[in-house]
C-alpha cells in the first residue's frame, strides 16, 4: 500500500490527475472509434446508439469525459508551461487554475445539455 | 510542559527488514525531533544508531522520515509534527539503503552528484592552474542570481528520499544532483557546461522527472529543485533543437 503522507500536496495530486485522466481517455478511445465505425455500417445503427446516449447515465458519463479531457488538456498545458516558460514559484496557483478550467468545462457542458 | 506529557515514539530498528520499537519520551515545550532521538539513545537504549553533527540546520546529516515525511530533524519541532495522541514514527530516509536503525547509507546519493558532474571546473584555469585574477560576477547581476538560486543546498537527502522517480528508476540522478548541475550550468565561471549537460541528459537524467515537485515541497532550505530540473530540460531542448550540442 502506497504511503500517502509524503505525497499529499497539490502538485502531486495534479500529476496523478494528469496520469489517470490520460489512462481513462485511452480506455475510452476504442468506444469512441466503435461509435464512429457504426456510422459506416449504417445510419440506423448509429441513430440507435445516439438515442441510447440520451439516457441520463450516459449524459453523466459524457460530462465526466469532458472533465477528464479538460483536466488532461489543462494538466498538459501546465507541464509545458512550467518546463518551457521557466516559472519558478506559484506552482500551486497554476494547479488551481488548471483544476478550475477542467471543472468549468464540465459545468459548461452540463449546462448546455441538461 | 506540552501536552501530552509523554511522546509515544516508534523507532525503526535493524536493517531494511527491521521492525519498529516503541519508546516513551518525556514531552517538553521546546523539543526537536533530534532531541527525542538523542534522549532515546542517551537515556533509554544506547544501541540506537542515528546520525547528526551540527544541530543547527547546516550540515544536512540528521534527515529522517518523521511521521511519513522526510525532514531535517534538528530544525523540526515535535509540536509541529506530533500526532494528537503524542505519536511520533521515525524511520531512516527512504530510497536509500539502510545501514542500521535510523542511519541510511547516502553513498548512492553522493555518487549521483559525481555522475551529474556536480563539481566546479574553472573556465579560466584548466588543468588546475591558478587563475591570474578573480572572476568578477556582480551580486546584482542576473547571471549571479540564477547561479545563487540553488546554491544553499546542504545535501541532506530529503528531496532524494521524497522523490518517487528515484524509487521507480534506480539510476535516476535525483533532485539534489540535478539542482547542483543547474547551479553550475548557470555559473559563468564554469568551463564544463557541455560535459555536464551530457551527463544530465538521457533516461537517468532530468528528462525522467515527472514534475510532481515533492522535492520543492519538502526541501528544508526552501530551494526549488523542480525549477532547476525544468531549467535543465529547457536548456537541453533548445540546445539540441538549435544544434548547439
Amino acid at each position: 500500500m502506497m504511503d500517502l503522507r509524503p505525497r499529499s500536496h497539490p502538485t502531486y495530486l495534479a500529476f496523478i490527475v494528469h496520469r489517470v485522466s490520460g489512462l481513462l481517455l485511452a480506455l475510452f478511445l476504442p468506444l469512441h472509434f466503435w461509435a464512429l465505425g457504426s456510422a459506416i455500417s449504417g445510419e440506423a445503427r448509429l441513430d440507435g446508439f445516439l438515442r441510447w446516449t440520451e439516457n441520463p447515465l450516459a449524459k453523466a458519463a459524457e460530462t465526466a469525459l469532458v472533465v477528464l479531457l479538460a483536466a488532461h488538456l489543462a494538466g498538459g498545458v501546465r507541464v509545458l508551461a512550467l518546463e518551457f516558460l521557466g516559472w519558478r514559484r506559484r506552482q500551486k496557483d497554476v494547479v488551481a487554475v488548471s483544476a478550475g478550467f477542467a471543472l468549468l468545462a464540465g459545468l459548461l457542458f452540463l449546462l448546455n445539455v441538461v | 510542559m506540552a501536552e501530552p506529557a509523554c511522546l509515544k515514539v516508534s523507532v525503526w530498528r535493524g536493517g531494511a527488514d527491521g521492525h519498529f520499537a516503541r519508546y516513551e519520551v518525556p514531552a517538553r515545550e521546546n523539543q526537536t525531533v533530534l532531541d527525542v532521538v538523542t534522549h532515546i539513545q542517551r537515556e533509554l537504549d544506547p544501541s540506537l544508531a542515528y546520525r547528526f553533527a551540527c544541530r543547527v540546520g547546516m550540515c544536512g546529516s540528521c534527515a529522517m522520515t518523521v511521521n511519513g515525511r522526510a525532514r531535517w530533524t534538528c530544525r523540526t519541532h515535535v509540536r509541529k509534527v506530533v500526532g494528537a495522541g503524542g505519536e511520533l514514527e521515525l524511520r531512516p530516509l527512504a530510497n536509500l539503503p539502510v545501514i542500521r536503525d535510523l542511519a541510511a547509507d547516502l553513498s548512492p546519493f553522493f555518487d549521483k552528484w559525481q555522475r551529474a558532474k556536480g563539481h566546479f571546473e574553472p573556465k579560466d584555469a584548466p588543468d588546475g592552474a591558478v587563475p591570474e585574477d578573480f572572476a568578477v560576477v556582480p551580486p546584482g547581476s542576473k547571471a549571479r542570481q540564477e547561479a545563487d538560486a540553488g546554491i544553499e543546498c546542504i545535501g541532506c537527502g530529503v528531496c532524494y528520499a521524497s522523490c518517487d522517480v528515484v524509487a521507480w528508476n534506480g539510476d535516476y540522478l535525483g533532485p539534489a544532483a540535478l539542482n547542483r548541475a543547474w547551479t553550475l550550468v548557470n555559473d559563468v565561471r564554469d568551463g564544463a557546461c557541455a560535459q555536464r549537460l551530457d551527463a544530465v541528459a538521457g533516461d537517468a537524467g532530468c528528462h525522467s522527472c515527472h514534475s510532481t515537485q515533492s522535492c520543492t515541497e519538502r526541501c528544508p532550505k526552501n530551494l526549488d529543485p523542480s525549477a532547476a530540473i525544468a531549467g535543465l530540460k529547457r536548456r537541453l531542448f533548445w540546445d539540441t533543437l538549435l544544434g548547439r550540442r
